[in-house]
């Protein structure tokens, strides 16, 4: 993929993340902070199938802009092919798994799998 | 029969005198012989004129003639004589003494340009990459094949690159670029700056094969416009201005 | 060729926030949060799927994050988020040409047109945002 691409991703998930957390830090403060993590306060978020699609589309949009930025400060400590290429594949397999692994806690809780 | 002054003589004759001194600390450092890099220390005399080239110059004429350093015109117009003055990268002839305000001026090669000896560095990867970027004008015909007997321009269209043709390929930017710091493939400051130059040229055609060339892992998106070229360039030139317009191009922002 | 061949200033030289002004301290800033966010959203991520273990798990988990070290790691996310956030639209306008002056006849001294004040007043907003933002989560951490 051109770089060019990468980085429009880059900003473009930057942006998107920006809004959808500053409405999950909100729902943080409808309540008093500490009632907000009760579990079945919890449990009820998530169960909550627009807020967990929200989550799921944080998720994915901020492992994105987060391993592409460590892939990009990655690429600048250190050049060789056999590097670069490690780091490029490396950031794209955290990437999935860190979606996987998330994901598997919204779905789980979103279906009742407790 | 005139006499004429031995070498020796007009050399002691042209040495500065003043009631002030400077020390000044040269970086010697011989990569084919030496591990690490050691300094020397000079008092010089120093006028409110002297520049450090200047200094070093002293220093070569009745210290140590083997103080490596590269220099031509003196008047910041060749791009020589960069190189480190009390921790940033200046023009050795386009810096007074009196101007960096300290007792001690120390002078150490470029940052991010492999050292021939001491305060001499090279260039071929500044020239390099300069050239991949494709620094001419692109275009089908010439000026000696088109019917016009030359591309016409107006002043407006002059005041898009004008500034960015000021360049010196003196190699500051890219020593004071934090990327270039860790990242010895990335195209630098210098270079982006001058892609842009010649695409902001409206006489030019060849803004696709350039931005193809920069549009890489290590490329202009390794910009974070920390804008240090900018600060340290001696012409005015403003790499960063120039990065982030070319970027437009990339992000739709500019056609 | 090593890096003293090629005689590369390395992370020393990247990290170095005193020699080139406030738009050098907000490039090392950026760097900071960028990785600090990201350590902390892998680990909430982790923290989070806590729930999976049932209400006894994540009350467990709740208690060691509910701590003052806890409030005060969380209040330093707080700031390297907004930091993160009002600086990288900052950063993105510029990438854009947006703020970052017009080509002209440059003059002697030659002050660089892009690193005006406008950029100079979106860092300092970024930080002063951040430290409110910082102080507001630790009164609603520690007011309760």
């Amino acid at each position: 993929m051109r770089e060019s691409i990468i980085m429009k991703i880059h900003y473009g998930t930057a942006l998107a993340a920006v809004a959808l957390v500053a409405v999950h830090v909100l729902m943080r403060l409808t309540q008093s902070f500490a009632e907000s993590l009760e579990y079945e306060n919890v449990i009820a978020n998530y169960q909550f199938l627009p807020y967990a699609g929200m989550l799921e589309i944080i998720l994915i949009l901020l492992s994105v802009h987060g391993f592409n930025g460590l892939r990009v400060i990655l690429l600048e400590l250190k050049q060789g092919r056999v590097y670069e290429k490690a780091v490029s594949y490396g950031c794209v397999a955290a990437m999935i798994g860190l979606i996987a692994y998330g994901s598997r806690t919204i779905i789980m809780v979103n279906m009742g799998i407790v | 029969m005139t006499q004429v002054p031995s070498i020796a003589e007009e050399q002691l004759s042209t040495s500065l005198s003043s009631s002030k001194s400077v020390t000044l600390r040269i970086a010697r450092f011989n990569p084919e012989h030496e591990n690490e890099r050691k300094f020397m220390e000079f008092t010089i005399p120093y006028e409110k004129w002297t520049t450090v080239l200047e200094a070093i110059l002293e220093v070569k004429k009745h210290f140590d003639h083997s103080v490596a350093v590269r220099y031509s015109c003196r008047q910041a117009t060749c791009g020589s004589c960069g190189m480190i003055i009390n921790g940033k990268p200046r023009l050795a002839c386009f810096t007074k003494i009196s101007e960096l305000d300290s007792d001690i001026v120390t002078v150490e090669p470029m940052n991010n340009f492999p050292i021939i000896r001491d305060l001499a560095v090279r260039f071929e990867r500044l020239f390099d990459t300069h050239h991949k970027i494709k620094p001419y004008l692109i275009r089908d015909d010439s000026e000696i094949t088109s019917n016009e007997k030359e591309f016409l321009q107006s002043p407006e269209e002059l005041e898009q690159y004008i500034q960015f043709s000021n360049c010196i390929k003196c190699g500051l930017c890219n020593s004071a670029c934090p990327t270039m710091a860790t990242d010895s493939s990335f195209v630098g400051p210098q270079a982006l700056a001058q892609a842009y130059r010649y695409v902001a040229d409206s006489r030019d055609k060849g803004k696709d094969s350039r931005l193809k060339v920069i549009d890489d892992s290590h490329g202009i998106w390794r910009c974070h416009f920390a804008g240090s070229c900018s600060q340290v360039c001696p012409k005015g030139v403003d790499p960063a201005m120039g990065i982030q317009f070319l970027r437009g191009y990339l992000l739709g922002f500019r056609s | 060729m090593t890096q003293q061949d090629e005689n590369k200033e390395g992370i020393g030289g990247m990290i170095n926030p005193r020699r080139y002004g406030i738009e050098r301290v907000a490039y090392l800033l950026m760097r900071l949060s960028g990785l600090g966010l990201l350590a902390y959203f892998i680990g909430h991520i982790y923290e989070t799927s806590s729930i999976l273990k049932g209400e006894v798990g994540w009350n467990e988990f709740l208690e060691l994050t509910q701590t003052n070290e806890g409030h005060a790691v969380l209040a330093i996310v707080i700031a390297m988020c907004v930091f993160h956030t009002v600086n990288g639209i900052r950063v993105m306008l510029g990438h854009g040409g947006v703020g970052v002056g017009k080509p002209a006849r440059p003059d002697y001294p030659y002050t660089p047109a892009s690193q005006n004040a406008r950029h100079k007043i979106g860092i300092y907003s970024a930080i002063v945002l951040a430290a409110i933002a910082m102080m507001y989560g630790l009164a609603v951490m520690f007011g309760e």
